[in-house]
């Protein structure tokens, strides 16, 4: 595997990175080409050729459970078992393939759609769906897997990655010991127009946080499209800040892998942050709420089928000897296991208790809360007196 | 016991955190090298180093928004908001984000983020640095909110604002920066989220917090010759308030009157009125009365006299309570 340090002195930067002082269009990094046909890289193919037939299934398997899970997830919304569900079929290798570059030590500051990275990060997927079915606002401990709570409110998570990463530089200046580690901040081309965005980018570069912007440029922003968020990559706004920018196929999950692995160590090693603009499509709609049929076109969706992530990395896999049938046939067993588990989790969530809900909003004793709670156990046991079931609020 | 100004009690106080919590950081525009704009954190660079003081980028959003990220990693981050009027561009990451993550993952995740605000006017300056905007704030669950009013109380708030595991703002009343005190360095006053009683009276509670509290003190010797004794509370606390400290003063007096220099519409005193109307119904003979604000963009410098709640203005309302 290429270290960081051979990646930058290169003679030759590879196409599609921009050094800091590069203003222009760059190539995008391709290790695989739409056919599933391997490309040469001087600078990122090292990465890649240093995986083991294993690992190289693995990233195949794991788009492969995500969208298995996606399937399960959005007929649960259907079937009335969900409010909402983000679907994030298209987007997987870039998921896949960023999340697998991190370390057990980095950190994930993801959007509301980074299902693929939750499952590269060990969470289970079905922790997921509690926000959706409306029982928690967050649904796991992120501390636990160094993937932070999905953030609505977009761009606001590029702010706190990077003062997650500013912590970890103080943490190494307090003690050498530290672990050096890297953060990646998930964002969309939509939240790229929000300010926090552009702040999030002017302090990591004064600081030289060790953090990554990955931005999964799906091309839509509910039913926006890309041009109006933006004449021209992404990924040039990077020399604007000073740091390198490297655009990526987004559908590449070698691709992807690699550039961020190289994004990783530049962080991690001291030389500050990096955006990667990670060209991909919203196959699905925005959300199980939204219809892509009043503003986009049948063509263009057809078009970005051909790109399909996984068919990609199938095919590669394939000619190369590197899975056999056995391999997909117990991938789509495995496939229908995670789904019936999602399903069987999801349906035996409790109820939330409302009570719950009080305790969670200070860390220490709030006179004003604890006199809102014993209202609203006198008042729930008004109705014990009666005889009569506990209230429910109107939302059972 | 030393003496003090309010704004050299909050450098001591911020002094004695840096010295003694090794997480604790300042962070903010200007704070550095100039010391701050009203001279708060003035030496504390040289003292502690940029790495505890830091000069931030002009962006309150990403002031805000980083201190969360780096008080998530278990940091604890001391923000510095310029002037009360510059804090809407962070009104977001305070509100959607600061406020609610303990309650969005469940209980499990604090973030401790300290913010002061300089606020309120009487300053003669410009638009944006006169305000105050703490009833914002306080309808927002998941934040505390304090405001000391003297140098003993500054000196030891934001010490305990930073020791809370709850995210706190803290007003600093810029105009008071000045007003020296009393600071008794050995002994903590009463929890930071209480309210106290200043002056002792029989007739009236005269009700103010942070800038106001020393004019309500005058008022209320100005009653005094009027024959009228007025019990003057320190609300110190914003968010929580503390109804019970008001409550056993109202329950002896009989006659409330609410002092702030935010527009009296949806502010803290319309709130602090109506729980003490529900709790003291029986023991008022007067309705509660406020002092505040009017209805308008804070005004220009030339007429903010005529804005702001003076000794007057308190004795008007303390006349229409005491003609019930």
């Amino acid at each position: 595997m290429g270290s960081a340090q051979q990646a930058d002195t290169g003679t030759r930067p590879s196409a599609g990175v921009l050094q800091a002082n590069t203003v222009g269009e760059g190539e995008m990094v391709q290790l695989l080409d739409a056919a599933g046909a391997r490309r040469q890289d001087a600078t990122f193919g090292p990465y890649v050729d240093a995986l083991d037939a294993d690992t190289l299934r693995g990233f195949y398997r794991d788009m492969a459970l995500v969208r298995r899970f996606d399937v399960e997830a959005t007929a649960l919304q259907r079937q009335g078992e969900l409010a909402l569900w983000v679907p994030v079929v298209g987007q997987e290798a870039a998921q896949i393939g960023s999340g697998s570059a991190m370390g057990a030590a980095d950190y994930a500051f993801p959007t509301y759609r980074e299902h693929g990275v939750a499952l590269t990060r060990g969470l289970d997927l079905a922790d997921l769906l509690k926000l959706f079915r409306g029982v928690s606002n967050g649904g796991w401990d992120p501390r636990g897997v160094n993937f932070h709570l999905y953030t609505l409110v977009l761009a606001a998570q590029t702010l706190h990655a990077v003062g997650y990463a500013m912590g970890i530089q103080r943490d190494l200046a307090a003690d050498s010991g530290t672990e050096p580690a890297a953060v990646v901040a998930y964002f969309g081309d939509g939240a790229s127009s929000e300010g926090d965005v552009h702040e999030s980018m002017v302090f990591a570069a004064s600081y030289n946080a060790p953090v990554v912007f990955f931005c999964q440029n799906n091309n839509w922003a509910i039913s926006v499209p890309f041009e109006v968020q933006s004449k021209v990559p992404l990924v040039n706004r990077a020399a604007g800040y000073g740091f390198p920018g490297i655009r990526v196929d987004g559908n590449d999950v070698l691709a992807v892998y690699a550039v961020t692995q190289w994004a990783l160590e530049h962080a991690r090693s001291g030389r500050g942050p990096v955006l990667i603009e990670a060209s991909t499509y919203r196959v699905g709609a925005h959300t199980t709420a939204d219809d892509p049929t009043k503003y986009r076109r049948n063509a263009e969706e057809e078009s970005w089928k051909g790109k399909d992530p996984l068919q990609r990395m199938e095919n590669y896999l394939r000619a190369g000897g590197l899975a056999d049938e056995a391999f997909f046939d117990q991938l789509k067993i495995d496939g229908d296991e995670l789904a019936a588990h999602v399903r069987q989790a999801t349906l035996a969530l409790g109820g939330a208790d409302i009570r719950d809900k009080f305790a969670t909003v200070y860390a220490e004793a709030h006179p004003l809360v604890a006199e809102e709670l014993a209202w609203f156990e006198n008042y729930e046991a008004s109705f014990a007196d009666a005889g009569s079931q506990t209230s429910q609020g109107g939302a059972a | 016991m030393t003496t003090m100004t309010i704004a050299k009690a909050i450098n001591e106080g911020l002094r004695a955190t840096l010295a003694n919590d090794p997480k604790s950081f300042l962070m903010g525009e200007d704070i550095g090298s100039l010391g701050g704009v009203y001279r708060v954190t003035e030496g504390l660079k040289a003292e502690f180093g940029a790495h505890r003081v830091m000069d931030t980028p002009l962006a309150e959003s990403g002031i805000v928004g980083t201190a969360i990220g780096m008080a998530l990693r278990g940091h604890r981050p001391i923000c510095e908001i310029q002037f009360d009027g510059f804090v809407f561009p962070a009104f977001n990451q305070i509100t959607t984000q600061l406020a609610k993550i303990r309650t969005r993952s469940d209980g499990q995740l604090s973030a401790p983020v300290v913010i002061r605000i300089p606020y309120g006017g009487g300053i003669g300056s410009i638009e944006h640095h006169s305000e105050s905007p703490e009833a914002l704030f306080a309808h927002t669950p998941g934040l505390r909110i304090i405001t000391p009013s003297n140098a003993n109380d500054a000196y030891w708030m934001i010490q305990q604002a930073v020791a809370c595991q709850d995210p706190v703002i803290v007003f600093e009343p810029k105009r008071r920066y000045w007003l020296k005190g009393g600071v008794d360095t050995d002994n903590a006053p009463a929890d930071p989220f209480t309210a106290q009683v200043v002056r002792e009276g029989t007739d009236a509670t005269l009700v103010a917090y942070g800038p106001l509290v020393p004019v309500a003190l005058a008022a209320a010797n100005a009653a005094a010759e009027d024959g009228h004794s007025v019990e003057v509370i320190d609300l110190r606390s914003i968010s929580p308030i503390d109804f019970d400290t008001v409550e056993a003063s109202v329950t002896k007096t009989g006659r409330l009157v609410v002092a702030h220099e935010a527009p009296t519409f949806g502010g803290i005193g319309g709130e602090i009125a109506s729980r003490i109307s529900e709790r003291c119904f029986y023991s008022l003979e007067a309705p509660a009365i406020r002092v505040g604000g009017f209805h308008m963009p804070y005004p220009v410098a030339r007429v903010e006299g005529h804005y702001l709640p003076d000794i007057d203005r308190m004795l008007e309302a303390l006349d229409r309570a005491f003609a019930y």
